[in-house]
């Protein structure tokens, strides 16, 4: 099993989930340079946080052309397990594979803090060993993490049960409060139809250790790392 | 530019005189050109040359055990075991952060980040010291959103995490902030890099973003006085790019894995000139340099203009012969320009041609090392006295003392700076171990057991009183924060941020304050590695308070020894180290500040031989793991501290309650908010108490039982009294009340 | 040949930045500004080509990159 953490010119949050895969959860993880064409070979797909290309134009939007998103694609359509985190989820929406934009923090500020997150499916790579309704504790670390989509888009994702994260208060409640950025129904984390591509603000690999101040973004890749067990076998 | 005859008049204007330029034209033999003339005047300038400080620098103690390099190199660098070493330094980029703040304090962090990677070291962490003027200035809640933004947009995107610092406010800065940025990177011993153009026909590679004709005359605006004609200075301020700055700083550590690099070194002030001289000069080599192979920016530039631009993003390599092209397709790689653009000569001059033809020719040492060295007269100002006389007897009682604590708790200076820290990733690279809001950030070293704290540390108010007192007590703070997270001091860098030296009372402010540094640092082993001068910090005349500000970096063998400045636990007990320190020292406190307007009288002592006991003692509890945690008692004396464990505590405020260990013909406002030096307040689980005593009296160190973690009130005696929820909330609030920023 | 590029937000994407402009202004004493919206504006330069060729270009460079339609619309000038 290996799992491919792409590199981008910017990428600054490559070797912290180079080091949730490979040190803690001690699996195989490798760097993937953006000019690759291929991702053969991968069980896995991390796009990590960072400020690909300065994030000049738009977020996402430069990092979108490189060659490896076109792996990326392919990988996706073959039902491989992509997570976009942060900057990654970003890249994800202009590329898209995942409905939706992102815009401006409505603070109009950077913003790095603990926020609490709601399971809302187990449906994903990500989540299936994370029942429905679990509260997590993953930081945020962005400027532009307020997700925007039209009516249609949200009704029809939310319909499919697209929504994997909300931002909710210690108790599980989703609150205006609790919505560090001003995101459309408080959405931290969206996946494709198929549930296969996770986007999401929050850095799990950020937390992966207790001494970190939360153990919980372990849970994601366990149940990735779970995930690409059972379908290899 | 090429046509500009140099007089007398045109050195002036570059900021040289007479004397200096007579010089000039003494050891050239001649009249320099244009071109030459711009070398020297950068070269000479405060900024760059250190004329007026060098003399008093020397009396720094930079050696120890520990020190793989000292002052001199881009940053210093400490040896912290199994083959590592920590590399740090601290600068200043004031001038260019009250003119623009958010580019001003944004090629601060890039600077300094660059002087750390360019010794081979992968940055791991940023503190910044902030001093802006009144809250109720005008500029200063703009001043303050922008010196923020520009620090959290430059450190977020290159990804190095902004874990701590000081932010910190007083009338003195109104018209002159500081904004000291320090970074701290982790190097291998055998992968450390210096400044050093050897190797007589090595070439001289430029590495990184072109050049434009940005900041020329960075280096001489930052060591001229501000006036009013400074905002019209605009243009030449920097503009930086941080993405540009993570493509030089990955491309860096990777060239650095092969062995095709001689020296290395970071442009900065002065650009192109100061590097390469520099690194000459170290060398003791000379170069040649073709200017019109520079990458460039803009068209028609001029020699003058090539050398002295502050573009950013810029390095200088100077390679091994027959290596250029594993240089060059490194840079390729990364995106970033790289071009050839002279090489090591033997006779130690500089020869810089423009499509072949000499533009400038200089001596190297001429430049360097044989730059002006001023004496400048220092004495003491006849106002001192007055400053230093208080009779606190004069002072009238607060009516209601819990009013007075809780006004200090919510001050800016008190007051909790989330504003600040939630906008800097200070989390990424998962090292922080202790975030923003403790007395020392900590981090691990990924790879080992072991961990670093940093702390950075100046009571302006106490220097300013008296600047020797107040050099030793920010070393002396310095070396608390970090051993109250349970590290060893081991290494020290510092930012001196002065008036005009040319005033003798300036020069014995810089003078003392740089004598009380050393004693200090001599008393507890810390040496001084790596540190930076800021003179002319004046506005029409008004010159600053004397701000040394010191970054103290501790050692911690295993990361699991760390502690935190909150209380832990309901039940833990509460105790006082240095207790018995209970002569009323009010003298630039808090309290007179905020409560009573005024900053006068004499600072408070220092004891360097208690401060040295009171850290160990608390490096051993560390170890020992005796402690729950430890706070230095600072700004507001025992109460304001004692509050701080209280409600700083991330899983929700607790309250305490304590008794007073001042005797009670001590007035009780006194008792509270004295700022007797070398105290911290400790707490320790119940099973741990009899311990906790037995090492005290083995490291002859006073310790008094003060009271009990809990409850929701902090409660001192029958003096004081806080409810705690109240207190968290106008602490958290105070911040972003003082300077307008409400929601 | 010189263009220009004009990106601005879709009616109904909220605009924090042109929210936070607004309030300053008024917080300046400048009444009567109802609402702004913040945009993007590129200046262009075209090598040698037809009118027909500079506008079937910039449109493919807007739609596949400079704008994201998803919460911009855009449009261009093609000067002379």
């Amino acid at each position: 099993m290996k799992i491919a953490v792409l590199v981008f010119p910017g990428s600054n949050c490559d070797h912290d989930a180079y080091h949730a895969i490979k040190h803690v959860l001690a699996a195989d993880a490798q760097f993937v340079w953006h000019k690759e064409g291929s991702l053969d070979g991968f069980d896995g797909v991390v796009i990590p946080g960072g400020f690909t290309y300065g994030d000049y134009l738009r977020t996402g939007a430069l990092a979108k052309l490189s060659p490896v998103m076109g792996a990326v694609r392919r990988f996706a359509d073959s039902g491989g397990p992509v997570i976009g985190i942060c900057n990654g989820f970003q890249i994800l929406l202009e590329s898209g594979l995942l409905p939706g934009a992102m815009i401006v923090n409505e603070s109009l500020k950077f913003i790095c803090d603990y926020v609490t997150l709601r399971t809302e499916t187990a449906r994903t790579p990500f989540t299936r060993s994370i029942p429905e309704g679990t509260r997590l504790r993953i930081p945020v670390a962005h400027y532009q993490g307020n997700y925007f989509a039209d009516d249609e888009t949200i009704r029809r994702i939310e319909g499919n049960g697209q929504v994997v994260f909300r931002y909710c208060d210690a108790g599980g409640n989703v609150t205006p409060e609790a919505n560090p950025n001003g995101s459309i129904g408080s959405i931290a984390g969206i996946c494709n139809e198929k549930g296969n591509v996770l986007g999401m603000m929050p850095h799990p690999e950020r937390c992966t250790e207790p001494e970190m101040g939360s153990a919980d973004g372990r849970r994601l890749f366990e149940s990735m790392l779970s995930h690409i067990k059972e379908n290899a076998r | 530019m090429k046509d500009v005859v140099v007089t007398p008049e045109v050195a002036k204007e570059h900021g040289l005189t007479a004397d200096e330029y007579a010089r000039i034209q003494a050891t050239l033999g001649r009249d320099p050109n244009i071109t030459e003339l711009g070398i020297f005047s950068v070269m000479w300038s405060e900024h760059c040359s250190y004329k007026s400080s060098r003399i008093h620098l020397r009396k720094f103690p930079t050696k120890g055990p520990r020190v793989l390099q000292g002052p001199g190199e881009n940053a210093g660098i400490v040896d912290i075991g199994d083959n590592l070493a920590v590399c740090f330094k601290m600068e200043s980029h004031n001038h260019p952060s009250f003119i623009e703040p958010y580019q001003g304090a944004a090629t601060g962090v890039g600077g300094i980040l660059r002087d750390v990677f360019t010794m081979g070291a992968r940055p791991i962490a940023s503190l910044n010291s902030l001093r802006f003027g009144r809250p109720e200035h005008p500029r200063t809640p703009f001043l303050v959103e922008g010196v923020v933004s520009g620090i959290a947009g430059y450190g977020n995107c290159i990804g190095v995490p902004t874990v701590g610092g000081e932010v910190f406010f007083d009338e003195c800065y109104d018209g002159n902030i500081l904004v000291n940025a320090f970074t701290l990177g982790v190097v291998r011993h055998d992968r450390i890099f210096r400044g050093y153009a050897s190797g007589v026909g090595n070439p001289i590679i430029y590495v990184g973003s072109k050049t434009g004709r940005d900041g020329i005359h960075g280096a001489t605006m930052a060591s001229g006085e501000f006036d009013e004609k400074s905002e019209e200075k605009r243009p030449t301020v920097q503009v930086g790019d941080p993405f540009t700055e993570k493509l030089l700083l990955e491309a860096c550590l990777e060239l650095m894995k092969t062995d095709c690099v001689e020296g290395i070194q970071d442009m900065g002030a002065a650009g192109l000139t100061s590097s390469t001289f520099e690194m000459a000069s170290r060398a003791g080599t000379g170069f040649i340099m073709n200017l019109d192979q520079v990458p460039q920016r803009e068209t028609d530039m001029t020699p003058y203009e090539l050398l002295l631009s502050e573009s950013q993003e810029r390095m200088i390599i100077v390679a091994r012969r027959g290596r250029e092209q594993e240089v060059l397709d490194i840079f390729e790689k990364w995106d970033l320009d790289a071009a050839v653009i002279g090489e090591v000569t033997p006779d130690g001059i500089a020869r810089l041609l423009m499509n072949g033809v000499t533009v400038a020719e200089v001596p190297i040492a001429a430049v360097t090392d044989e730059a002006p060295i001023y004496d400048r007269p220092a004495e003491r100002p006849a106002w001192q006295d007055d400053l230093n006389r208080l009779d606190l007897s004069a002072l009238p009682a607060p009516s209601d003392l819990s009013e007075s604590w809780l006004a200090l708790m919510s001050c800016p200076e008190m007051a909790d700076k989330k504003w600040v820290y939630r906008q800097y990733d200070y989390m990424i690279r998962t090292n922080t171990l202790v975030a923003p809001g403790s007395d020392a950030a900590v981090l691990r070293i990924k790879g080992t057991r072991k961990a670093v704290a940093i702390s950075s540390d100046c009571n302006p108010r106490y220097c300013y009183l008296d600047p020797f007192v107040g050099g030793m007590l920010a070393v002396c703070e310095g070396a608390r924060n970090v051993a109250c997270s349970g590290a060893e001091p081991i290494g020290l860098s510092d930012c001196l941020n002065f008036g005009n030296p040319e005033r003798p009372e300036i020069m014995w402010q810089f003078r003392s304050a740089i004598e009380g540094i050393s004693k200090a640092c001599e008393a507890l082993a810390i040496p001084v590695v790596s540190g930076n001068v800021s003179l002319y910090n004046e506005t029409m005349g008004k010159g600053i308070y004397p701000t040394p500000t010191v970054a103290t970096v501790g050692l911690l063998e295993d990361a699991d020894d760390r502690l935190v400045s909150w209380f832990r636990a309901e039940g833990d007990r509460v105790f006082l180290l240095g207790g018995d320190r209970v002569d009323v020292e009010l003298g630039g406190s808090l309290y007179l500040k905020e409560v009573h307007g005024r900053v006068a009288g004499v600072p408070p002592a220092a004891d360097l031989d208690h401060e040295k006991r009171l850290c160990a003692f608390i490096k051993a509890a560390a170890s020992k793991r005796l402690l729950a945690s430890a706070h230095d008692l600072a700004e507001g004396g025992l109460a304001c501290a004692l509050a701080e464990s209280c409600i700083t505590r991330p899983d929700g405020p607790i309250g305490a309650v304590v008794s007073n260990p001042f005797p009670e013909s001590v007035r009780p406002d006194f008792a509270l908010f004295s700022e007797n030096q070398g105290r911290v307040l400790v707490s320790c689980g119940p099973a741990n108490v009899a311990a906790l005593l037995e090492a005290a009296s083995e490291h002859q160190l006073h310790i008094s039982q003060l009271g009990t973690v809990g409850g929701d009130a902090i409660v001192i005696a029958d003096i004081a009294r806080l409810n705690v929820a109240e207190t968290h909330k106008a602490w958290c609030e105070g911040f972003a009340n003082a300077l307008g920023f409400g929601e | 040949m010189k263009a220009r590029i004009y990106v601005t937000l879709r009616k109904g994407v909220l605009d924090p930045q042109g929210k936070a402009i607004q309030r300053s202004l008024s917080h300046l004493g400048m009444e009567g500004v109802d609402e702004i919206r913040v945009g993007k504006f590129m200046e262009v330069t075209l090598g040698e080509m037809t009118r027909p060729d500079a506008e079937k270009l910039l449109d493919d460079a807007c739609r596949r990159l400079i704008a994201n339609t998803v919460i911009e619309d855009y449009r261009f000038e093609i000067e002379g």
